[in-house]
């Protein structure tokens, strides 16, 4: 049968397409801009896979519209086609072959997934609590009696931060896209979530997990700054996260310690 | 008038239903006023006088309308006639409107019924495309919007989508297993009259108190169990609709090994069988999951359990857990059965038998095995156990390697074929392969946890499960739809009415849901109201589309309409196939076969002169089968 057919035309074609696709797509930011350490991590990811996407969805053009064209009946031919049934090598072949490639996606996305979430030192890394509730955000920060605000989420540059994330009413999410990470917040339990924002800006919070009328309005002021500029901020912070608040979600030192740390570069 | 009441019918179900739904309310208000409560709760979840009848007045229907009453009769005692067929077969359009037990009556009342769902559902999809059309709140408050992305998405999956392939199969499969009928012709009419109650439930939540559900279809608690009393009808409402899908499976998978015709070996089934065959499996051992965890959100909102209630010890992801055990696999049974049709259209269009035959059917089993194993994909950022995301992984992508084959094999069976592209099943058929592939592979890709933690939940979720649902399964409906019309009405649709829907349909659903890749991943939350400013130009973009969209399928509804009365009578064979249902009139006779045909071959011998699947009555070679072979159901070899 592969006499018959133009196949390494065919395999040519498609790596033209596969070629084509790839220069136009890889060099969009399809995430949007990066500012954190995980996000090229992320983006790369991504374009390796929009390199392999790429493949397979030209390879199935190709296959579909050369067939169309090379097989089309003729107006009045009501003959039928030649009774093939299968090849055995072929169907092995398109078992295995894409069976080796999404496994090597599976090893490669273990790998950066591993990166992404491995933990600093102790000693290196900033803990601050997060609370969601329908419709809001507040912050509560390690220090004297944990400074507590609603107005923006603050976080030092080039620090590790573990989000440590309490949901008082329903289920909503930590998202901010800039970041790359996003975790739900549940009622009852304490999620985490680590990132290392890397370039300094304003971003937003986005909640992405529906929680009531209020969730395409939930969201927060993001804002990433220099350690000492970060470390005056929290130092003047008035309110202190509310007592009730507090015990609701067993905030203990242990989750969070009772000072800001030795700080970054 | 009391004669209306004693037959079973309308006026008989009105009766039961009125009957049985007071009743509900008369023992809840009593056993209220025993226990000293207050006889009308009225708490935000709860409404025991609401819920109860809600459960028993659709019962009282069932049971006036005649759904029970032979089993009745037999359990009681009474007299009952085994081979009765009254209620078989239509000649008026009446007969559409009553308790039928006949396979074809059934296969298009729930044609009919679930496109009106379908319908429903699209214009809910046109308001939310309205309200999204810019930033800002201009038509939609937002909990209406809530309830309008829930509603919609509820009426597709459960009162559409899953139904529609089981009405298409209910009709098709035993014509084409060669069998009279179902095994069960009485639950399955049954199993049809749950699905317009369960629709009602869920679009009677529009008139409680709060407004209709507006958890989302997925309906997480906490946010579900503390929601107002609509809530509770989409609670219900699955419970009807649940029911309906496991009988129905159970049915099929009786009819499949059972009942059919002499020769037909599992190896000589047509893809459909097969597809509705691992479908059926799918049914039944996953959606008592979701009826389960239904139930437990119903109790935690009207008995305070503590299911999910955080506060008194519930676990709260547990929901999750649960449902997505069904849910998983729901997305499979509502895409195996157009697999199936998708085989049958493009081996008879391409005149060639399907590439891989038998690998094709282990890859449908291989789906379902897997389809169990990958639930948690769905909650990768949902705060369970973090080990458990990498294992999941790996098998959601080894998933897309029987997907893959599939794939391939029917492009391999267009090859050294005879294409013929006029009809639009086949137009449908070719489409779905490339937009399905664009579905799949982004579903590969959320596969992948570090790009699901940055897209999960945005309208990159959106656009996978459009192009798998719209691209992928209802692709396949419209393909089974105007592949069979002609054996169902008897007439030939209008293929150039059929053409501008085709097109119409492929730019909407392309038009629509591929810039919300983009936005999604640039970070568009789903389940909003209003989104940033800078979303504003490719909303607009994807709102214009989907009205392309909804349009098109105007053009569907006329064409089925003009032609299901006008069109021009379609022979027995149209298409030319080869699979058994195309070896009878167009309609079929009232009992399908004058004489059981015997099958001697596979279902795709195209392109071998004088070779048959199957020889029917009156026909070379039906000489009388010898005394073993009567009767025998089902084949061995």
């Amino acid at each position: 049968m592969y006499g018959r057919l133009p196949i390494v035309k065919m395999l040519l074609v498609t790596l033209a397409l596969t070629a084509v696709i790839s220069v136009v797509m890889v060099p969009i930011n399809w995430n949007g801009q990066g500012a954190s350490t995980a996000a090229p991590k992320i983006d790369h990811l991504l374009n390796v896979m929009i390199v392999l996407s790429a493949f397979v969805f030209s390879l199935v053009m190709v296959m579909l519209f050369y067939a169309l064209w090379k097989f089309k009946a003729k107006p009045g031919d009501e003959s039928d086609g030649e009774p093939i049934h299968g090849n055995t090598r072929l169907e092995i072949a398109w078992t295995l072959i894409p069976t080796i490639i999404v496994l090597f996606a599976g090893g490669y996305s273990w790998k950066v997934l591993d990166d992404i979430e491995d933990p600093a030192p102790r000693n290196e890394r900033l803990t601050v609590s997060v609370f969601s509730q329908q419709f809001a955000w507040s912050f509560a920060y390690p220090g004297k009696d944990y400074a507590w605000t609603e107005e923006a989420l603050h976080v030092p540059v080039d620090r590790q931060i573990h989000f440590k994330m309490h949901a008082l009413d329903v289920i909503h999410s930590f998202w901010v896209p800039e970041w790359r990470i996003k975790k739900d917040n549940v009622p009852g339990i304490t999620t985490t979530a680590i990132v290392t924002p890397d370039k300094v800006g304003t971003y937003q919070l986005v909640c992405t997990e529906l929680c009531g009328f209020g969730h395409a309005t939930m969201r927060a002021k993001v804002v990433v700054e220099p350690w000492p500029k970060f470390k005056k901020w929290v130092e003047g912070l008035e309110q202190k996260a509310p007592k009730e608040l507090m015990e609701s979600v067993e905030l203990d030192s242990v989750t969070n310690p009772p000072d800001l740390g030795a700080g970054g570069a | 008038m009391v004669d209306a009441i004693k037959r079973p019918g309308w006026w008989r179900a009105l009766l039961g239903t009125i009957a049985f739904g007071a009743f509900g309310f008369g023992l809840v208000i009593a056993l209220r006023a025993i226990a000293d409560l207050p006889l009308y709760q009225t708490e935000q979840t709860g409404y025991p006088h609401i819920i109860v009848p809600a459960v028993l007045a659709p019962l009282g229907f069932l049971a006036g309308f005649g759904c029970f009453d032979y089993w009745l009769r037999w359990a009681i005692g009474a007299p009952t006639i085994p081979e009765d067929h009254s209620q078989h077969g239509a000649k008026t359009w009446k007969d559409y409107f009553r308790f039928n037990t006949d396979h074809k009556v059934i296969g298009v009342q729930y044609v009919v019924t679930t496109f009106i769902f379908f319908f429903l559902g699209g214009l809910m999809a046109m308001l939310i495309r309205a309200e999204l059309a810019q930033p800002g709140t201009q038509i939609l408050e937002a909990s209406t919007y809530n309830s309008l992305f829930s509603t919609h998405a509820v009426l597709m999956i459960f009162v559409f989508v899953i139904p529609v392939f089981a009405g298409l199969a209910n009709y098709v499969l035993p014509l084409m297993i060669g069998a009279p009928d179902m095994a069960f012709p009485r639950l399955n009419a049954l199993s049809f009259w749950m699905l317009p109650l369960a629709g009602i439930l869920f679009l009677a939540s529009f008139l409680a108190p709060g407004g209709a559900f507006d958890a989302g279809w997925t309906g997480y608690a906490p946010l579900s169990t503390g929601a107002p009393l609509g809530q509770s009808f989409f609670n219900l409402g699955v419970q009807f609709a649940g029911a309906s899908s496991i009988a129905t499976a159970l049915n099929f998978l009786v009819t499949i090994i059972t009942m059919r015709a002499p020769g037909m070996t599992f190896w000589r089934m047509p893809l459909l069988v097969w597809a509705n065959l691992s479908t059926s499996l799918l049914v039944v051992a996953a959606t008592p999951f979701i009826a389960g965890v239904q139930f437990m959100v119903l109790f935690d909102r009207a008995l305070h359990t503590n299911f999910f209630d955080f506060a008194a010890g519930g676990d709260v992801i547990s929901y999750q857990h649960i449902f997505w055990f069904y849910s998983h696999p729901a997305v499979y049974i509502m895409m195996l059965p157009g697999f199936g049709i998708v085989s049958e259209v493009i081996s008879t269009h391409a005149r060639k038998p399907i590439f891989g035959y038998r690998l094709m059917a282990l890859a449908l089993i291989g789906i379902v095995v897997l389809s169990y194993s990958v639930w948690a994909h769905h909650m990768f950022v949902a705060g369970m156990f973090s080990w458990l995301r990498v294992p999941m992984m790996i098998t959601t992508l080894l998933i897309a390697v029987p997907t893959g084959i599939k794939i391939f094999s029917w492009l391999g069976t267009l090859y050294f074929g005879k294409i013929h592209t006029y009809s639009t099943a086949m137009l449908f058929a070719l489409a779905f392969i490339v937009t399905f592939t664009i579905g799949g592979i982004s579903g590969v890709m959320l596969g992948m946890v570090p790009i699901d933690i940055h897209v999960s939940d945005t309208y990159f979720i959106v656009a996978h499960i459009h192009f798998v649902l719209f691209g992928g399964s209802v692709f396949t409906i419209f393909a089974g739809v105007y592949h069979w019309f002609p054996k169902m009405t008897g007439r030939m649709y209008d293929e150039k009415l059929g053409r501008v829907h085709f097109w119409g349909t492929l730019v909407g659903t392309w038009g629509t849901f591929v810039p919300m890749h983009w936005v999604g991943m640039d970070g568009m939350p789903r389940r909003v109201a209003d989104y940033a400013e800078q979303f504003g130009e490719w909303n607009l973009l994807i709102s214009v589309f989907a009205f392309i969209l909804g349009a098109a399928q105007l053009v569907f509804l006329y064409n089925m309409i003009i032609s299901w009365r006008y069109g021009p009578k379609a022979d027995a064979n149209p298409w030319r196939a080869n699979s058994i249902e195309w070896q009878v009139s167009s309609p079929p006779p009232i009992y399908n076969f004058d004489e059981i045909p015997r099958v001697v071959g596979g279902p795709y011998e195209f392109g071998i002169p004088g070779a048959k699947h199957a020889i029917m009555a009156g026909e070379k070679g039906a000489e009388v089968p010898a005394e073993s072979e009567k009767n025998v159901v089902g084949s061995t070899s």
